[in-house]
């Protein structure tokens, strides 16, 4: 039997932070993955977390993974890779399986931050080959660089689903179709925008009905359901796919806690332990930390990683209890941010009517996931100027500011509670430097000029596809739900990198087009189309 | 099919080709690859049919989690094809219940 000061099970967010804090403290820690490399889920987010500055906001996860990695190397944290945890006992024993050998390890304290592992809804034909979870997908196309099928359906419009959608596009395959059997989108409305406007149409109070096929899936039938969750028949729909992808939620892996006799409890985010705020379970030395103590982000599990670590120091007499109140105050701050907003813990399953701000929240974004041309005008981001202005579409109370921290004109405004809606000071000129459109994760700011030549408008949008157009190109001009408004031509495409691969291409448009057109598909080349 | 560049991750890392055989037919795959990426790379999507009903399973998870996915590779069968390394003249087999079919 091996003894540590500190055990951490979990290498990916959550862990990795809380070793890092831990070994700052010179505690003696030692971490365990099952998986063949560190980092969890991180290396295949690679798309631009949400939050502010101190969460890593605008920079995407497998960096943020990255950077993680070479801290907890720099600070000498000692990581065992294919191990995986087959129990926590009493005493804060815990037996590890390496290969073929079980191995019996010894901490003073513990943190479990195993994560969580994916839900899955069964209908008939689920079992055929071709129907994947959406964590699957993002493995084959973010980590192997496999696509995951050539025309896929998408069940599940949480952030996931919305998430995975847009990277499958990214990958080059055609997504069908967002279905959800809830009668509005799960995740954050921004994600949904850029699926929609790419042309995939949202089935809400939808379900699969069946995966067709012998051998794996040739196609799949939907069905429209009613309030207690029935299909209607007459409802159903055929489409055409090879694969279909699974994103209904994610339940902590609490079992080994539960086994340890923590205090446990069920919640609508799923079988987790009682914890105090620094993640202390009921069991004085046996912390959690991320998923497994509800479901949350990566941004905020990284933060309780820290919390934990922190606290577990502190349990183990490396810091004394000021110290701990003194590092921990400023992260749970900055955890409380991100638990702010209409997606806030307490708001789960909660219909939203009003912003903050007491503007009414967009009825077709919740329906269809974009934005209607007749509501986006009610909201502060929307502002009539003269010349090049930027355009913000963020209509939802989420915490993320990095638009007011990157405009270096001071054009955008959010204020101090970062879930409050950007709004455009319109004293302020903007220089149409397009910092703002790279670094919205949501990519919901366009560059609008209704005066960019007589009768014609510009219109910068972001743009992560491949081929890149180059100026000169043609192509169609496609509105907030990717139905063709007119055509187009390239003008300009801008690369740097602040952008951080999120090119920016700037379309000319009829002038009447210029509060429509939000995407632009080149003619020769449709990424997703074959 | 694989991703030959992606407009956020570029082209993918080089690796070496090697052979392998599923079912006796000759594969190309990318060393250390998991082999499940090899053969859905080839457009092998079975990797198993149940004991009981004979249907048909494939990748679900991808990250050595659900059991789907498992083949007899080297002639130990029930291995996780989805998280183990694909090496040079493997010799993976589709299972059928728990043993190959030829046994």
């Amino acid at each position: 039997m091996k003894r540590y000061d500190l055990i951490i099970i979990g290498a990916g967010p959550a862990g990795l932070s809380a070793a890092i804090e831990a070994a700052k403290r010179g505690v003696k820690v030692i971490v365990f993955d099952e998986n063949a490399k560190p980092g969890g889920q991180l290396f295949k987010q690679i798309h631009k977390f949400f939050g502010s500055k101190e969460h890593k906001a605008k920079i995407r996860g497998f960096k943020i993974g990255e950077e993680l990695l070479q801290e907890a190397n720099h600070y000498g944290v000692e990581v065992v890779l294919n191990a995986i945890v087959a129990g926590l006992y009493l005493d804060k024993e815990i037996t590890v399986q390496i290969g073929d050998e079980i191995l019996h390890y010894k901490g003073d304290a513990i943190i479990v931050a195993t994560g969580a592992s994916e839900n899955m809804v069964p209908f008939a034909g689920w079992t055929l080959p071709g129907v994947i979870g959406a964590g699957a997908a993002q493995t084959m196309m973010n980590l192997h660089s496999i696509k995951p099928g050539n025309r896929v359906l998408m069940l599940g419009s949480g952030n996931v689903g919305l998430v995975v959608s847009f990277q499958l596009m990214q990958a080059g395959c055609e997504v069908v179709a967002l279905v959800d059997a809830a009668p509005k989108v799960g995740g954050y409305g921004v994600h949904a925008s850029k699926v929609a406007r790419c042309g995939v149409p949202f089935y809400l109070s939808h379900t699969i009905i069946k995966a067709e096929g012998e051998e794996f899936v040739t196609g799949v039938t939907l069905g429209e359901v009613n309030s207690s969750w029935q299909i209607i028949p007459g409802t159903e729909k055929h489409f055409a796919v090879d694969t279909i992808c699974l994103a209904v939620g994610l339940s902590p892996m609490s079992q080994l806690l539960s086994m340890a006799g923590c205090q446990m409890q069920d919640t609508p985010g799923g079988f987790v332990p009682v914890c105090a705020e620094s993640g202390e379970t009921s069991i004085s030395g046996i912390f959690a930390a991320g998923d497994v103590s509800g479901i949350e982000e990566a941004s905020s599990a990284m933060i309780e990683g820290r919390i934990s670590g922190l606290a577990a120091a502190e349990y183990l007499g490396f810091i004394t209890g000021e110290e701990l109140a003194g590092l921990s105050k400023e992260l749970e701050k900055a955890l409380q941010c991100l638990r702010e907003g209409m997606f806030a813990p307490e708001n789960r399953g909660q219909t939203i009517a009003k912003t903050d701000e007491g503007i009414e929240v967009s009825h077709t974004l919740l329906k269809k996931g974009y934005v209607d041309e007749s509501e986006i005008l009610r909201f502060p981001g929307i502002a009539k100027a003269s010349g090049i202005h930027p355009v913000i579409e963020c209509t939802q109370n989420i915490p993320c500011n990095p638009c007011q921290d990157v405009c270096p004109k001071k054009c955008i405004k959010i204020g101090d509670k970062m879930t409050a809606l950007p709004a455009i000071d319109p004293e302020r000129e903007c220089s149409g430097c397009g910092l703002c459109v790279a670094s919205c994760p949501g990519q919901a700011i366009f560059l609008v000029n209704e005066e960019y030549e007589p009768g014609l408008a510009s219109i910068t949008i972001p743009y992560e596809f491949l081929p890149l157009p180059v100026a000169g190109d043609k192509g169609k001009a496609l509105d907030r739900k990717g139905k063709e408004v007119s055509l187009a031509e390239v003008t300009t495409v801008r690369t740097a990198k602040a952008f951080d691969q999120t090119n920016l291409l700037t379309i000319k448009v009829p002038a009447d087009a210029a509060m429509k057109v939000r995407f632009f598909r080149s003619l020769e080349a449709e990424p997703w189309v074959k | 099919m694989r991703i030959k560049e992606h407009p956020i991750l570029g082209k993918p890392p080089e690796k070496r080709t090697i052979e392998f055989t599923c079912d006796g037919k000759i594969i190309i795959g990318l060393e250390g690859e998991p082999i499940a990426m090899a053969l859905e790379a080839a457009g092998i999507l079975i990797h198993r049919y149940t004991k009981k009903h004979h249907q048909p399973r494939g990748v679900f998870c991808a990250i050595g989690r659900c059991t789907d996915c498992v083949m007899v590779v080297n002639g130990q069968p029930n291995v996780r094809t989805c998280i183990t390394p694909l090496e040079a003249g493997m010799k993976v087999q589709t299972q059928y219940g728990v043993s190959a079919k030829d046994r």
